[in-house]
């Protein structure tokens, strides 16, 4: 019976392409959330064969920091072109214009909490009742309790202690108006699993996950690429550094790693033997044990 | 470092496992263990627990810290909802379903059992089998997992007695012959020390079986899901507005059981008719075969009206057709079942109403006894009820299909998901 066995790969994919597909006949107005960083890119590579040969049924929502790495944007745009997706961008700065968001300020000044102002807007002003992302559980402690299918109140907030049991493969996504749900696809997937399905299905990446020569300035053990929005403190200098990011964000709070990694199959071989979580190099989960669920419970990615 | 590493792994097995416990059994120190023990814990983690353990004086670093996610939990030292954890060594990949075990979480552990491959539960060997050990037993039975795994954890606090590990495997058996499990495995360990954890133990040499990582690589699964039965129901028609596509019609799903091959002839539930698959597209193109747990995209060679919601299956096998349907339901909210209640329904694709038409009788979860004179299903009962639907669903017993045979119940109010169906 051997034949009839599915790697942990292709399960993965199998219960990750129902989900979606599940979304687009539950809701009426879904959405696929889209970063341009590797689990976005998996999730966004299998909403594609959720459907084939027709065109996706919802288009993407990018969240742009204004903060964002160039070549994070070529490739996105490269990408959209290329399946002949809708994007939609919901900007930051647009918040900040209308007085809607506050722009941080002080030396660790980032926008990434300020995404969650404009995360939400973007989905009321376009009616959206369901926002995929690539999110998955073992990123992070509060994560490991999230639903595939979580649903958030008229003010986008999550509550961890109420939340909807989840059984076998019935999910339930009936809502009154004005809630919406937050859907992870990839809760199941861990970081291994990405890769090893990038490589398996030879997906293009940004050039940012593979090694390259970089200005850095190392601030308290996480490396900050050199840009406009990155200020030296005291005592701090910018450094030619060989570095790759594990996970791509905001200029401002994006950690790079030391690697020598340039293919995927040594990013593999470098992420088995890692000793730090990717989130790790993470400055904006640095700031208290409990950053993320206060984040989420706010409506945050 | 033994971490799965990269390109000899890309073909893995998945196995799905859930953790059973009381509160003070040791089950975070175990999953701590088996995660800690196969390298699946980053330094950062481990670093986070360390300064917590010393923070609050403890001895030893607290393992369980790993797990306890959300701040009241860690605050109340308690687990409060199914958390889900992963780790992978060479041969597999894993996933815990973590669920608390205290009493008024009997529904975490019904929603960590129902896509679990595996149950372990762990009893503390100074106290032996108790209430809660039969109750995680029977839930483990109910939602049909196939393969249990009995810890007899803290041998290290009974001197790592033989006669112990022993008397209570005998219980344990004495009792479960009255459940419906195929395979049950017992294990003497200390989670605390790493006995038969990862490794096998030098202090019981008495013990001749396998430590309990190595049942989890190496225990056969294959054969846990239905091949035999076809079964797929529709979840999404893709039509592409294109040109190129003119007159493209295919179903996607997820095949719920059984291998379907292109040529088969099918039937089309509920309207009967009768066709052949024309091709099957799997995730890298055209296959040969599907079988379940696949998702697929599937063409049929005559246009048939077929929608989300009906089922594809074979004409000489096909599941029951019916409105009345008898099932165990585990309550999962504060507000008690009304037992003239009418709810919506969800069965595989099928989104449809129920009323309740009668309850039977409440199971007591501590001594399986049925309770025939207090009919009130509230949180965590389980009952078997009678319902009748609004429409036809297409069902297969529960033990014979866990997907075909699984309802949900859903508040029309709230839309909050009420009960959890087990069909009979």
């Amino acid at each position: 019976m051997l034949r009839y066995n599915l790697s942990h790969l292709r399960e993965l994919e199998a219960e990750s392409v129902f989900v979606i597909r599940e979304v687009a006949a539950q809701f009426e107005k879904p959405v696929l959330l889209f970063s341009g960083g590797k689990d976005s890119i998996v999730m966004l590579h299998m909403a594609v064969k959720a459907f084939q040969p027709a065109k996706l049924p919802f288009p993407l929502l990018h969240i742009d920091t204004g903060h964002n790495f160039p070549e994070t944007i070529q490739y996105r745009d490269n990408l959209v072109n290329k399946i002949g997706a809708r994007l939609l961008v919901g900007s930051v700065q647009d918040s900040i214009n209308n007085g809607r968001a506050v722009e941080e300020t002080g030396a660790n000044a980032s926008r990434n909490i300020l995404q969650t102002v404009t995360l939400l807007d973007s989905l009321e002003e376009h009616g959206f009742d369901a926002a995929m992302g690539g999110g998955r559980r073992d990123e992070e402690k509060a994560r490991a309790k999230e639903r595939f299918f979580s649903h958030r109140d008229e003010f986008g907030q999550w509550d961890p202690k109420n939340q909807r049991p989840e059984l076998w493969n019935l999910f339930n996504g009936k809502k009154n108006l004005g809630e919406h749900f937050r859907i992870f696809p990839l809760s199941n997937w861990t970081e291994m699993d990405v890769w090893q399905y990038i490589l398996l299905e030879k997906i293009e990446i940004p050039s940012l996950y593979f090694s390259h020569e970089r200005e850095c300035v190392d601030r308290k053990g996480v490396l900050l690429a050199k840009s406009e929005y990155i200020k030296l403190q005291d005592g701090e200098k910018w450094k030619k550094m060989q570095i790759r990011f594990r996970t791509i964000g905001d200029m401002s709070c994006t950690g790079a790693a030391l690697s020598n990694a340039a293919t995927i199959e040594e990013i593999i071989l470098e992420v088995a033997a890692a000793r730090q979580t990717e989130r790790g190099s993470r400055a904006d989960d640095k700031r208290s044990e409990t950053s993320m669920e206060d984040r989420k419970k706010e409506g945050y990615f | 470092m033994n971490r799965n590493n990269g390109n000899a792994y890309l073909d893995m097995e998945l196995l799905r496992f859930t953790t059973a416990g009381s509160v003070d059994d040791g089950k975070s120190t175990l999953i701590g263990r088996l995660l800690y023990d196969s390298k699946s814990i980053f330094e950062d983690q481990y670093e986070a627990i360390k300064l917590t353990s010393e923070r609050r004086g403890e001895e030893h670093v607290n393992l369980a810290l790993l797990t306890d996610g959300l701040r009241a939990e860690r605050e109340q030292g308690i687990t409060i909802d199914v958390a889900y954890r992963y780790f992978a060594t060479p041969k597999r990949k894993f996933i815990i379903a973590d669920t608390p075990g205290h009493v008024q979480y009997t529904r975490n552990m019904v929603t960590g059992a129902s896509t679990a491959n595996l149950a372990i539960i762990l009893i503390d060997a100074r106290k032996g089998v108790i209430e809660q050990t039969k109750r995680h037993a029977f839930i483990a039975s109910l939602l049909g997992i196939p393969h249990l795994v009995i810890c007899i954890n803290k041998m290290d606090l009974v001197d790592y007695d033989q006669k112990v590990f022993e008397t209570i495997k005998k219980d344990f058996q004495g009792f479960a012959s009255k459940l419906n499990i195929q395979d049950i495995q017992f294990i003497p360990i200390s989670a605390l020390h790493g006995d038969n954890v990862v490794e096998k133990s030098t202090k019981m040499s008495w013990y001749g079986g396998p430590c309990l990582m190595y049942l989890l690589e190496t225990i056969h699964i294959g054969s846990d899901l239905n091949l035999v039965d076809c079964r797929f129901p529709v979840q999404y028609v893709i039509r592409p507005q294109s040109d190129e596509y003119h007159g493209y019609r295919g179903y996607g799903g997820r095949i719920a059981g059984g291998i379907f091959k292109p040529g088969d002839k099918v039937m089309v539930l509920p309207s009967g008719f009768t066709t052949t698959i024309k091709a099957i597209d799997g995730p890298e193109g055209p296959v040969k075969e599907a079988f379940a747990p696949m998702s697929v995209t599937m063409r049929l060679n005559d246009e048939l009206d077929v929608s989300r919601g009906d089922m594809i299956v074979r004409e000489n096998n096909k599941p029951q057709t019916c409105q009345d349907i008898d099932i165990m339901v585990c309550w999962m909210n504060p507000r008690k079942m009304n037992p003239n209640g009418k709810y919506a329904i969800k069965h595989t694709t099928k989104d449809a109403r129920c009323i309740i038409r009668r309850v039977h009788y409440k199971i007591d979860v501590n001594t399986l006894h049925r309770i025939q004179n207090d009919f009130e299903v509230g949180m965590n009962d389980i009952a078997r009820i009678s319902i009748r639907t609004t429409q036809p669903f297409f069902i297969d017993k529960y033990q014979i299909n866990r997907i075909t045979g699984s309802v949900i119940l859903i508040d029309e109010a709230t839309h909050e998901t009420l009960g959890a169906g087990m069909i009979i």
